[in-house]
């Protein structure tokens, strides 16, 4: 049985979900990787985006065909978000999607903040881009792929890789 | 002497470009399939279904598989008798990039180390030339992600190691990679050479396919598979059956002190286009 989640995510909603669960998302979410996220973490105090009770996505989304709201768009590596992701949770962020393994620092302030973390199917870019429905850019353009957009997804395939209580679907 | 025109280069490279964002290389479809149908593991299962189904789409609807469409690595295989009239052979290469990237609406990854300022048309390439014998000029174009690249390994086992040696350190970068490169994964490994060199040779593995025709070789190849799987990594680390789809080993004599190991992994996304240019 696939849970379905309406974004913004609740505590309530992260509450009900266990490592392993398969979730369809729907709803608004930001996404952000590598440089995106050295940027916010240098900037807390002036962030160019909201991310308090916001789900951020690790992705860099090939540029959209004509008539398309968005190119390919599958996850990336979660781990070289690691050294960022801990400020952020602290800060307000409730989730986050990606794929891969996160370090003890992650999972602890996944822990700490009541958050979750969601793993994407890593190579499935194309389907991803279906279940977008709108796209924009809203912070950082400058770095082209890796620029924050908010995306309205909808019936957003994830697994969750690691509950509010720090259980993981990795080994 | 054969000459060909570096504006066939780069159209042959824009083509190689084309042919192999939108579909996934020969064979690796039927891989994931049969991994499928024997996967024991639900959430793997479902894992392997969506890269199934996504591969479908993105051919049927001329989307990228992945939107990592790499850094583009390029093997030339450069005849003697062939001489490349009308500019330079490499910027004919990196042209065909540039122009094919942009048109078929690809990622642009390619970026400076030290600044991290993106080059913008996912140029350079990274090429590799042999020259060899004739007059052909055969262009191979892997696009290589770097979920699975920043996996890559080098080991430089004393010659004591043996092949049981070699086995358990390509075994251990599979382990240490875990869910990080996208398995399933496809394994190169290179054996021999010098240290560079061994990581050329597990590029060039993965360009391959089928069984070695060594048959020491081969045997190990169909060794390593079963160990790597029984690490049950699976499908995007969620536990399960299959963690690779295929392991390839190339070999090359090295130094009576040494021996090389590399290990380059794909990811499930393996994409690869070969043409000749005439």
């Amino acid at each position: 049985m696939i849970k379905k989640i309406s974004l913004p995510i609740t505590d309530e909603d992260i509450a009900g979900l266990k490592a392993g669960d398969a979730v369809l998302l729907s709803g608004k979410l930001l996404t952000g990787r590598d440089a995106a996220h050295k940027r916010l973490v240098e900037s807390l105090d002036d962030l160019p985006v909201e991310i308090k009770g916001q789900t951020i996505y690790y992705v860099g989304p090939c540029p959209a065909k004509e008539g398309c709201v968005i190119g390919s768009c599958g996850p990336t590596t979660s781990y070289r978000m690691d050294p960022y992701a801990p400020t952020l949770m602290d800060n307000g962020l409730k989730a986050m999607i990606g794929k891969g393994t996160r370090s003890k620092e992650v999972v602890d302030a996944i822990v700490r903040n009541g958050c979750v973390y969601f793993a994407a199917i890593g190579g499935a870019g194309a389907m991803y881009s279906e279940r977008v429905k709108q796209a924009k850019v809203i912070a950082y353009d400058d770095l082209g792929t890796e620029a924050i957009r908010e995306l309205v997804v909808e019936d957003f395939p994830v697994i969750v890789a690691v509950d509010s209580l720090g259980n993981s679907i990795y080994r | 002497m054969r000459e060909i025109s570096v504006t066939s280069v780069t159209n042959a490279v824009m083509g190689l470009v084309e042919s192999s964002a939108f579909c996934l290389a020969d064979g690796v479809d039927d891989m994931l399939r049969a991994s499928y149908k024997r996967e024991t593991n639900e959430t793997a299962a479902f894992a392997l279904k969506t890269l199934i189904d996504n591969a479908d789409l993105a051919r049927k609807k001329g989307l990228p598989v992945c939107q990592d469409t790499g850094m583009a690595v390029i093997f030339a295989r450069l005849g003697q008798d062939v001489r490349i009239v009308g500019g330079d052979f490499y910027a004919a290469i990196d042209e065909g990039v540039r122009r094919g990237y942009e048109k078929f609406r690809l990622r642009k990854s390619v970026l400076d180390p030290i600044t991290r300022k993106n080059t913008g048309d996912n140029t350079p390439a990274v090429i590799h030339t042999d020259i060899v014998s004739g007059d052909r000029l055969q262009l191979t174009l892997l696009p290589k992600g770097f979920g699975s690249e920043n996996m890559s390994k080098l080991y430089m086992l004393t010659p004591a190691a043996g092949i049981k040696g070699v086995m358990d350190k390509v075994v251990e970068a599979v382990s240490v990679a875990g869910s990080n490169p996208c398995p399933p994964i496809i394994v190169g490994v290179g054996i021999g050479g010098t240290a560079d060199y061994a990581m050329l040779l597990a590029k060039k593995a993965l360009i391959r396919s089928g069984r070695s025709h060594d048959e020491t070789l081969a045997n190990m190849e169909t060794e390593l598979i079963k160990r790597i799987n029984d690490l049950k990594i699976g499908a995007q680390g969620f536990g399960g059956d299959t963690t690779a789809l295929d392991v390839r080993i190339e070999k090359y004599p090295t130094h009576i002190a040494a021996l090389p190991v590399g290990v380059s992994i794909q990811c499930n996304a393996h994409r690869l286009a070969q043409t000749e240019v005439l």
